[in-house]
């Protein structure tokens, strides 16, 4: 069972992570100083939520396991990362989007975790709702903007869209696992969230004036194992330091 | 004894002055006790056990506040325990009104209530009062601030941009 809830908080953990990162490359780059601001802040409040999660996880692993040793030195198929959040920040639209889809996912995710039977995962939990609920009020509220802009962001937007869109479905990804944890009352079965998740993101879209786009297949993967091709370069650049100087502190 | 203040803190007040006197790294005006960041502060055995807990999960100024605790029971000759808690979450209901008070005369507009809270951030209504000319004529630039807990304003009469501090419930 131990291992089983390691491997289910890695299933959200990784994908904090992985955001956070690309969220962090904005840093400094963003459109104007304002939305720079506050892409690193989401980027940090993602990263300290990240932090709780691998702090519990390792101390649940015990030996010598640390929140550093599960963010730095795992090989690219031992992480669960949605394939959504690997996906790079070709422009301010599909940063937008790429936030958008998974706030809405995160906030529902995070409003039910406070429920789980595992203390520390609720606390967790109870911490990142308060700020999630600001994420998807900026995504949602730039989604907007966008969509309801000018003429070239409306094209922009509804083309980040109709890319990114097919990636929506796999952050619900469910395992044995995780459906062993979510029975024993410590996850979230995901699997009762992806109806309110659609109806959700098809009301914003259609609000800010974009289609939704038509999907024959959703891409699979991610949370498996098994990941984008972006995912190598993510983890080479992240895991520069620690695998070059083992061990190194601040 | 410990005392219990309105925030929920139970705190030993033998502790308590020396822990009034450590601030928040980023807003240096606030005491740690007054923000509600310190949660417990007990004596056992001669040892404080203190139990903190963060304003934001990414809250870069947990390390040195955990630092700054340490520090000042060892000067006072204590030995200490820092603990980090989550679990009840922070909330801006815990700055004392002192703490608001405070905040306000540093320049950083003390949090509303959570209705007037989106009332302001959503760009609804001008509630929020500018630190500087105390004119309610304001507006938000940004949901997200100069840290994660802040928004940043600015007042439209007399121009100046400031610092607001967000309301978490």
């Amino acid at each position: 069972m131990q291992n089983k809830l390691v491997h289910y908080i890695l299933g959200i953990a990784d994908s904090n992570l992985i955001l956070g990162q690309r969220l962090g490359e904005l840093c400094g780059h963003g459109p104007n100083l304002e939305t720079d601001i506050a892409l690193t802040n989401i980027s940090l409040d993602l990263f300290g939520q990240v932090r709780s999660y691998y702090q519990y996880a390792a101390s649940v692993l015990g030996n010598e396991a640390t929140e550093d040793t599960l963010a730095f030195l795992r090989l690219e198929r031992e992480y669960r990362t949605a394939i959504l959040c690997q996906q790079p920040n070709t422009d301010f639209a599909w940063v937008i989007v790429r936030q958008f889809l998974f706030d809405a996912y995160h906030l529902l995710l995070v409003e039910s975790l406070v429920n789980s039977s595992d203390e520390t995962l609720s606390a967790i939990a109870q911490k990142a709702v308060k700020e999630v609920r600001y994420h998807r009020r900026f995504s949602s509220d730039w989604l907007m903007r966008l969509g309801d802009g000018t003429e070239e962001s409306h094209r922009r937007v509804q083309e980040a869209l109709n890319n990114l869109y097919i990636h929506a479905d796999a952050l619900f990804g469910m395992d044995d696992h995780d459906n062993a944890v979510a029975a024993a009352g410590a996850g979230v079965d995901l699997s009762l969230l992806k109806k309110e998740y659609f109806a959700q993101i098809h009301a914003d879209i259609q609000k800010a004036t974009l289609t939704i786009p038509e999907v024959h297949y959703f891409q699979k993967g991610g949370k498996d194992g098994v990941h984008s091709e972006y995912m190598g370069f993510i983890l080479t650049e992240m895991q520069y330091m620690q695998r070059t100087y083992p061990n190194m502190t601040w | 004894m410990v005392i219990r203040l309105p925030q929920g803190q139970e705190i030993d007040d033998a502790l308590y002055t020396i822990l009034d006197a450590v601030s928040d790294p980023e807003i240096p005006v606030l005491s740690i006790v007054q923000m509600g960041v310190v949660r417990k502060a007990t004596l056992e055995d001669g040892i404080a056990h203190i139990e903190i807990t963060p304003t934001y999960s990414g809250c870069p100024a947990m390390d040195v506040i955990g630092e700054d605790v340490r520090k000042a029971l060892t000067e006072s000759g204590y030995k200490s325990e820092v603990k980090l808690v989550l679990s009840p979450p922070w909330t801006t209901d815990w700055l004392t009104e002192q703490a608001r008070a405070a905040l306000l005369d540093y320049g950083i507009a003390p949090p509303l209530q959570a209705e007037a809270d989106k009332a302001v951030l959503g760009g609804a209504e001008r509630l929020v009062v500018c630190p500087q000319c105390k004119s309610n004529n304001t507006k938000m630039i940004s949901p997200f601030g100069s840290t994660a807990c802040k928004a940043l304003f600015q007042c439209l009469d007399c121009l100046e941009p400031f610092d607001y501090f967000k309301c978490l419930k």
